[in-house]
This record gives C-alpha cells, structure tokens and sequence, in this order.
C-alpha cells in the first residue's frame, strides 16, 4: 500500500486540522441553544440585577445608580419583612403537607385497581383548573354568610369563623387551598415513580419477610421512590414560594398584611407603584432564596438517593 | 419413589392455576424429595415459572395443596414457607450494601418490628447485639460465596456475577428447608454461564438442601439436575434423571425437546409382525401395532453412524450430504435420506470418525448411513415411546 511510504509524522497536521473542524461544527450545533438561553434567561437576569441597583421606575427618564440602597431599604421595610415570615411559614406548611399528602394519596391510589383511573382524574382535577376562576369557587365556599363552610364548622363546635378575613387565619387557608392546588399534580408523580418500582422487589421483600406495609414501604417503595421525592420536593417549594394569585383574588395581602406574600409584595411595589428598581431587588432576593433552597434539598436528597 | 423418601421434599398434588381464561397449570403433581436438585425444564409459556411462584407463596394455585417437609403450606405467605428464592433479575435492594442485602432476611426475623423503625431503632439495647450475630452469619455466607470484599458495595458496582452471587448468598443466609431458582443464569453471559452452572452444582452438593429450578435451557438441567420435570402446556410429560429423559424419552414430545441438534423423526408404519420398514430395510421393535398403524420413528444424530470397521453391518439408508457443519471436537452432517419425500436428517460424527471417514472416500454422495441399536426410538400414535422387546433388539435386514 502506498500508506507505507508516507513519513510518520505528517498524519498530525491532518488529524489536527480535521479535530479543529469537528469542534467547530459542535460549537455550531450547540450555539442555537445556547443563545436561547442567554436571550432568554441570562441577559433578563444580567438586566434585573443591574436594575436592582438603581433607582430605575417605569417610564423615567434619568436612571441613578444607588448601590445596595434598595436592598437596605427592603430589609428595614417591616412589609417586606412580613411578606418573607408569611412566605416562610406558607412553604413550612405546604412543602411537607404537599410531598407527604401527594406520597399518601399515590400509595393509596396505587392500591386501587378497577377505580384507580377514577381517583386519578378526582384528584387532577384541581391541577387541571385554573386557580384564579377556582379561587372565586373559595371565596363563595367560604365566605362567612354565604358559604357552607362556616355554618359546617360551626356545627362541628368551632365557632363561626370567617377563614378569609381573621388574621390568625387567612394564610393557614391560602395554605390549604395551595395545598388542594398541587396534590394531585404530586400525586400524579409520586404515582409514576410507584409504577416504575420493579415487582420483583417487593416479591423478593416477601420472601425476607419484609412483608408488612410498614417494612414493604421502608424496604422498597421508600428508597426506591427517592428520585421522585427530589423531584417534588423542589418542584413544590418552588410553586409554594410564588404563592401569588390565591393572594390577588382572595385576599390582597389581607387583613392586616397576614397574607402579604413576596411575589405579592413584589407584585405591588413593580407594577402598582411602578418602583421597578426597587421590585428587581425582590426579585433577586426571591431567585436567591429558590436557588439556595434547590441546591441544599439536592445537597441533602441527593446522599440517600439511588438511582437505578 | 415410596412416599417416606418424599415426604421431606416439596410434594405438589392437583395443582391447577388459570389466569384470566388461561390455563397455565393443569392438575399438576409432583414429589420432589429431600436433598435433590430438581428442574422444572420446558419452553416458555409452559407454566414452569408459574409453579415456582406457588411453591414459593407468590402466586396462589386455584386448587392442590403444597407440602413442604411433610406440612401443608397453602395458608403460609412467602415468608413463613421456610423457602428461598434466587430471582431472573436477582431483585437485589439496590439502595442497600451487599451486606445490608444479605442481612435483611435475618433481620425481618430476628428484630421486632420497633427494632427496624429508622431511628428509634437505635433505642433498644438488644439490637446492637443481635446485629452483629447478623453480620457474623453475613460474612460467613459471603466469604463462602468469595464476596466478602464486596460487602460495602451496592449492586449498581457489581457485575452481573457477583449480583447473581449476592443473590445466592440472600437465599443461604436463612438456610432454608428449599431452594427456588426462576433461571437464574440467563442474565449471564456464556463464559460466566458455564462457571457459574458448576458453582451451583457444587453448592448444591455442599449444602445437600432441595433445590427447584427453573430453566428453558436443556444443558443446565441435563448438567445439574438430579431429575429433571420436563413441561409443557402445564402438564409433566416426563420426570426422570437426564438419563432417563435422553436415552427413554416417554415420548416423542419430550424426546423432540431434549438433545442438540434435535433428533431426526421418520414417519413410518407398522409391519403387523412387529417391526417397521424404511424403503427397503426392516426394523424389528417387537411391538404389537397391527399393520399400517401409522408409527414415528426418532433417530438421535448419533445414532447414525458411517460404515466404518465395526460399524459396517447393521441396517444401512442411503442418503445424500446438504451441508456439513465442523464444530471442532465433531461434526454435524445435514443430510436428505433417500426414503420417500427424502426427509431431512442430522448425523453426528465425532472428529475421529469424520477424520477416517473422509479418508476412506465414506463422506462421497450417496452416502451409507448405519443404524445403531443406541439412540433409536420408536413412538406409538399417541406420541409414547415403545419399549424394544428385549428379544428383537437385534437389528437384521
């Protein structure tokens, strides 16, 4: 073959020239997407942290730069700082409720064979709808003349409580119509990860002896469910901490700021009062806030998850 | 078999199990004795796997009773049936060591339930002492397995071996009165097969307790097992030593299923002075079918021999070569034998016949194919084997 008489070294310059070119046509395959993402995520959160650095407002015409000043002022604002309590103890609430209740409703679901599909739908139902039109659905159950709810509690020895309007109150209900918002979403994907479990396992438990629900569940279903539980527990704080439109319709952060939530507070400072700079610092604070609480769920979830 | 020698085995009686309009098992009985190794042999769908999974409490038969060591255990669930199953997949925990793996059947036993709550656990003062009683028993299992340095490992780290070996090792720690095996080399690969088939013989031998096992593959069973339950349709065709089940197939299904390559089947008839004719040769059987009953005729490939030396006198077919197929230590000839129809067959020669074969010119067409008196078999026409008449073995032309 003539390969023979080519001296050893010349394949190199070939070989280089060819690697620049399969580089080249990688950058070129993955540049579409990558500019996407910059136009659409990085860029908008450059601009918001440079604006949440001035004194920007709506349609102003001269911009200052103020440094942290925004900052400091959110976290002497005792609004804000009530937003941030009430978000906190929202998320306290609806995060555990919302894991363990989707995880309680999946299992027993599972269980189900002929009306599995029936308590499937039932409990998706409330995903499927939207919010705001169901919130106004809340407002008349709830409401403390009109509604069926007081006169029901009432006849269970509680008093006649008005849950949207009594300060010790209000939030623990957005909560709970939070709550009824995403189980069925979480129990749809706790029902996925169920599904996904090989038979083999629990068989194999039966044969240990592990056959109990409680062992069964601590065996098998637990551990093998650990994927999915990571999955909803970050899905579901995120959806808790933008608790937003529950606040609008039912409550406007009501009564006294007891349902003063971030994104609600944020909402009214950018487009109500149009303090735009000002309303990018929240934003930061909240995207902080996600992200911190992604990464320590992941840090935390992610030792004791297997994936099979 | 009396019934004192079964009755420490596993005895199945009338077991019948349907699923939705599918008969899977028929009204299937079978005593397994103490101490064998036993396969339960067939093609897929024939209900094998289905009868393990009742033996072991998985699935629940529709009517029969199971009996393991002389008690019935139809109202036991898995657990309390004192069986051990090694599963196709191995089913191992994956989110657990090799150790906690091992460990988990004598801990369901030997901890109460408080004892393997997470975290209050830690609360009873026993439990650290009969842990590691556990994990004394742990690595005894797996330094006789040869895992023991893969105890803090999880299965994800493990190869397909070791897996199967861990799984091994799960079903010995509780030493059980049987063990159940549902294929559990058919994740292996061929190497790792064959290595593994020893172990599991050589297990089986060092622990003398029952082993049931499932496979479609006749090599593992005609390997390892002491007898072997050849099924199909979820019924026993035959249940014999390997043995018995090549040498006196019960009949022509079960001699069809066991043996590679497969034997050669001549449909013939009956003569009416016990024997059979293939075109001009007379087969004396000593049967008693009257003349033209239609018969099949089973050739093994091995049964057919080239007239060489001692071999030449016999009764002889012509036949002509397709193709031949050179698997090192022997051959296997395709041949048509020239009968009516010419008929396809499949002679096996060792190396050393094919070697002396060719060099006498016996591999030009046509060829002279001998009849051994081993390895030929005639079936009645139900399909069961008719046992030669000691007095006619003696093949004459």
């Amino acid at each position: 073959m003539a390969v023979s008489s080519v001296p050893f070294a010349s394949p190199a310059p070939q070989l280089a020239a060819r690697e620049r070119r399969l580089a080249l046509a990688g950058a070129a395959f993955a540049a579409p997407a990558a500019l996407l993402l910059v136009a659409i995520l990085l860029a908008p959160l450059i601009v918001l942290v440079l604006l949440s650095v001035t004194d920007y407002r709506l349609g102003a015409v001269a911009v200052r730069f103020v440094g942290l000043a925004n900052y400091a002022e959110m976290f002497s604002d005792p609004v804000f700082r009530r937003a941030i309590r009430n978000t906190f103890l929202y998320v306290a609430f609806v995060l555990p409720a919302g894991v363990f209740g989707g995880l309680a409703l999946a299992a027993l679901v599972h269980a189900r064979k002929r009306t599995r599909s029936l308590y499937e739908v039932i409990y998706f139902l409330p995903v499927t709808s939207t919010l705001v039109a169901m919130a106004t659905v809340w407002q008349f159950l709830l409401h403390p003349s009109l509604g069926p709810v007081t006169p029901l509690l009432a006849a269970l020895g509680f008093g006649r409580l008005d849950l949207l309007n009594d300060p010790d109150l209000a939030l623990a209900t957005l909560a709970l119509i939070g709550l009824w918002q995403l189980l069925g979403f979480n129990m749809v994907l706790f029902l996925a990860g169920l599904s996904a479990v090989p038979r083999d396992l629990y068989e194999a438990a039966a044969l240990d002896g592990a056959a109990g629900a409680v062992d069964r569940f601590l065996r098998v279903t637990w551990p093998m469910l650990g994927p999915t539980t990571m999955f909803v527990t970050i899905t579901t704080t995120i959806s808790a901490f933008k608790v937003f439109d529950t606040v609008v319709v039912l409550t406007r952060g009501g009564p006294l700021g007891a349902t003063d939530t971030l994104l609600y507070v944020l909402y009214l400072e950018g487009f109500h009062y149009f303090r735009t700079g000002y309303a990018a610092a929240m934003t930061v604070v909240l995207l902080a806030f996600l992200c911190l609480l992604s990464l320590l769920q992941a840090r935390l979830i992610e030792r004791r998850v297997h994936y099979a | 078999m009396t019934d004192g020698e079964s009755a420490d085995g596993v005895r199945l009686t009338g077991i019948a199990k349907s699923f939705g309009g599918t008969r899977v098992l028929a009204g299937l009985d079978l005593a397994v004795r103490a101490g064998e190794f036993l396969t339960l042999l067939g093609p897929s769908g024939c209900g094998k796997s289905t009868l393990l999974r009742i033996i072991a409490g998985l699935e629940r038969q529709d009517c029969g009773t199971v009996s393991i060591a002389g008690r019935p255990v139809d109202h036991l669930p898995p657990a309390e049936r004192d069986v051990a199953m090694v599963f196709q997949s191995y089913a191992l925990y994956p989110h657990m060591t090799v150790a906690g793996n091992l460990a988990t059947p004598l801990e369901m036993r030997r901890l109460t339930l408080l004892e393997r709550l997470p975290l209050i656990k830690h609360l009873s003062p026993r439990r650290a002492r009969v842990m590691r009683g556990i994990m004394a028993e742990v690595r005894a299992v797996a330094e006789a397995l040869r895992i023991e340095a893969l105890l803090d490992r999880k299965p994800a780290q493990l190869s397909g071996g070791q897996r199967q070996r861990v799984a091994l090792g799960r079903a010995m720690v509780r030493h059980p009165a049987v063990f159940l095996m549902d294929e559990p080399l058919s994740n292996l690969d061929a190497a790792l097969r064959v290595e593994v088939r020893h172990e599991l013989a050589d297990l089986h031998a060092r622990l003398g307790t029952t082993f049931i096992y499932v496979t479609h593959d006749q090599v593992e069973a005609m390997t390892m097992s002491s007898r072997i339950a050849l099924m199909d349709q979820g019924r026993i065709l035959q249940l014999g030593t390997p043995d018995d089940l090549y040498d006196r197939p019960a009949s022509l299904a079960v001699a069809r299923f066991i043996g590679s390559p497969s034997l050669t089947v001549l449909e013939t008839v009956a003569d009416g002075v016990g024997g059979i004719r293939l075109g001009a040769v007379r087969l004396p059987f000593g049967h008693r079918f009257a003349a033209g009953t239609r018969l099949s005729l089973g050739i093994r490939p091995e049964a057919f021999a080239l007239p060489l030396g001692p071999e030449a006198d016999g009764p002889a077919l012509a036949a002509r070569l397709v193709r031949a197929e050179n698997l090192g230590a022997e051959w296997h000839l395709h041949v048509r034998l020239d009968l009516p129809g010419e008929p396809p067959a499949i002679v096996r020669l060792t190396a050393a016949e094919h070697e002396a074969a060719r060099a006498s010119g016996l591999l030009e067409d046509p060829l002279t194919l001998v009849l051994r008196a081993r390895g030929v078999h005639l079936f009645g026409p139900d399909g069961a084997r008719v046992e030669p008449d000691p007095a006619h073995t003696a093949v004459v032309e």
